[in-house]
């Protein structure tokens, strides 16, 4: 800053205060004016408004799993069966690397429903057709970088993070629910 | 850029418009009459005129292409189809196109291992190294979304690992990668946004390889022996000894080039990409382009989400500490009798990493990879600093001329 012959004491002059005050208010005003070009990268409108989806599970069978796409990306509902429910419910939490009950990802104990996302780098993990990878703990294998997931969708092995995220959904009936 | 002795040109109207805008003598005493250039410049400094040449037949190749490509999730990959099959000379465009991304890596990647050999990033010419790693990672980025547009199964999970890269972030994570795709998932709105910004990319290399030229000529080409220009006597005009030689390389290049788009033109591409895009399936194997393996290798040999993705940016991001991290002061390799052997290990290091990324992650390669990568980091972390404190480099000759004269103090009193 421009020292003058008025700048005689510690405080600043009256210059001073009006170059700074000049620069922080061009400062806000190129913030204010970027905001709309970096807000406009952020999901449309027309992105937003599909984001619900009714399922009706009634035709899924016992062992079954089927995938549905849910605001673009892979849901997995799982009717598992009891054996599988009880592979779920008997592990010890203390080994998992994301701890969480089976009964806290579940709303049924027989329908599971989860995005079907590796949450390591996106991939969709194997494990929802016949014949394909399950992986070590009987739930889903991600091919990409070989994360293995349990019969609850939890991280047992592999670069993962955390768990399969579970989405918000709701029973609006005992045979359908509601995704979003 | 400007400087050097006003000339006197002979045309009248090239005398009109330098009056007004120097720009012939600045063209010249950059890559002309008047640039001064070390006589001894080996092949290997030829890699910036075929790096030139590379943007240059990206840009204009991209351009056409964009004519007729269209940046849709729906459409996209039926209208590369369409250039493919129904655009006059589609195909060469676009086989160029691919190719010529390759043949502008390996020259980069050349041109930095040139400089990692005969020590061209070292004091004064830090910050003209520290530019062209910026180029190199904004080339990097372009590539990327260059490799999406296509939009076929590789574009698309390619699209996916990447981005979800930056998912790894903490606490803000999952908001940076909804932003970057403009929705849920890779879609659409995240296809138009890199081909806006693939398009523009190359303009800002443009842009930054010209402050990469203009930092080099203030203290000139390093050359092979590493040592600086003295007198006039070690140097040669730019032009016409350098222009013809860079010419031949560049004539090269482009047969190798040609090689490719003519004869091999899907050599080094993926068969998945044949697929179009599906959100449901994933490739058995994800695979990036060639150029990108060693990196890709480092990001899957760490077992930890956040960890991969900061070795990965590390492994680009260790270069810009590169003048700093070699304490030697001694420049060319050619007196460094240690630092040269570490050299050919790195080029190997990198080279079995490239080797790792195309394999599946599991039993040998992954322990490969991992060992690959922690001397990759030792490289420049350990054995740099240590090698320039404890290496006795062999003495450097009084000039450049001296070596290649039988007697170059005689010669240079005979001159007096």
């Amino acid at each position: 800053m421009a020292t003058t012959a008025h700048d005689k004491g510690e405080e600043g002059t009256r210059r001073d205060f009006i170059f700074v005050a000049a620069t922080a208010a061009a400062a806000v005003g190129a913030g204010v004016a970027v905001w709309p070009f970096v807000n406009s990268m952020n999901p449309s409108r027309d992105v937003l408004a599909e984001a619900t989806l009714e399922v009706d599970l009634a035709p899924i069978e016992e062992g079954q799993r089927i995938t549905v796409m849910w605001r673009k990306k892979p849901v997995f509902i799982d009717h598992r069966s009891a054996k599988r429910i009880a592979e779920a419910q008997n592990v010890d939490l203390g080994e998992l690397k994301d701890p969480q009950a089976d009964a806290d990802r579940v709303q049924k104990p027989e329908w599971l429903v989860m995005v079907g996302i590796c949450t390591h780098l996106g991939c969709i993990p194997q494990g929802q057709r016949v014949g394909e990878r399950q992986g070590d703990y009987d739930g889903w294998f991600c091919p990409c970088h070989g994360s293995h997931y349990d019969t609850s969708g939890r991280i047992r092995k592999g670069p993962a993070p955390s768990n399969l995220e579970v989405p918000p959904y709701a029973f609006i009936s005992d045979t359908t629910i509601q995704l979003g | 850029m400007a400087g050097g002795p006003a000339r006197q040109y002979n045309n009248r109207l090239v005398r009109w418009i330098e009056y007004r805008l120097p720009i012939f003598s600045a063209v010249e005493a950059t890559i002309g009459r008047d640039m001064p250039t070390p006589k001894n410049l080996n092949y290997w400094w030829s890699l910036g005129s075929v790096l030139f040449l590379a943007l240059i037949i990206q840009i204009a190749t991209g351009i056409f292409l964009a004519m007729h490509y269209i940046p849709n999730g729906a459409m996209a990959f039926d209208s590369v189809e369409h250039i493919m099959r129904n655009v006059n000379h589609g195909w060469l465009l676009r086989y160029v196109h691919a190719n010529g991304a390759s043949l502008f890596f390996a020259a980069a990647y050349i041109h930095i291992l040139r400089g990692m050999y005969y020590g061209s990033y070292k004091a004064p010419r830090e910050l003209l190294w520290i530019i062209g790693v910026v180029i190199l990672v904004i080339m990097m980025a372009t590539a990327f979304m260059g490799y999406v547009l296509p939009w076929g199964q590789m574009s698309f999970w390619a699209a996916t690992v990447i981005t979800n890269l930056f998912s790894a972030i903490p606490w803000v994570g999952s908001e940076i990668t909804t932003w970057l795709w403009g929705g849920f998932a890779v879609d659409s709105p995240t296809l138009q946004r890199f081909f806006s910004l693939h398009y523009l990319l190359p303009f800002v290399i443009f842009g930054v390889s010209l402050l990469h030229v203009w930092a080099l000529h203030v203290h000139g080409p390093t050359n092979p022996m590493g040592i600086s220009a003295r007198s006039k006597q070690d140097t040669v005009p730019y032009h016409p000894y350098y222009t013809s030689k860079y010419m031949s390389v560049i004539g090269l290049a482009l047969i190798i080039l040609a090689f490719f788009v003519f004869y091999e033109p899907l050599f080094l591409s993926h068969a998945d990409n044949f697929i179009a895009a599906n959100p449901l399936q994933t490739p058995p194997n994800i695979v990036p382009e060639w150029y990108f393996l060693p990196f890709y290798a480092i990001l899957r040999s760490v077992p930890d989400k956040l960890g991969g993705v900061i070795l990965f940016g590390a492994s680009i991001a260790i270069l810009f500490l590169l003048p700093w991290l070699d304490t030697s002061r001694v420049r060319s390799a050619r007196f460094r009798p240690t630092y040269r052997y570490f050299f050919w290990i790195f080029v190997l290091d990198v080279i079995v990493l490239g080797w790792v990324g195309a394999q599946h992650p599991e039993g040998t390669p992954l322990l490969i990879g991992r060992l690959a990568t922690i001397y990759y980091f030792a490289h420049f972390i350990i054995i740099l600093p240590f090698v320039g404190w404890f290496e006795r480099p062999r003495p450097l000759p009084e000039s450049i001329s001296k070596p290649v004269l039988k007697s170059g103090a005689a010669a240079t009193e005979a001159a007096e």
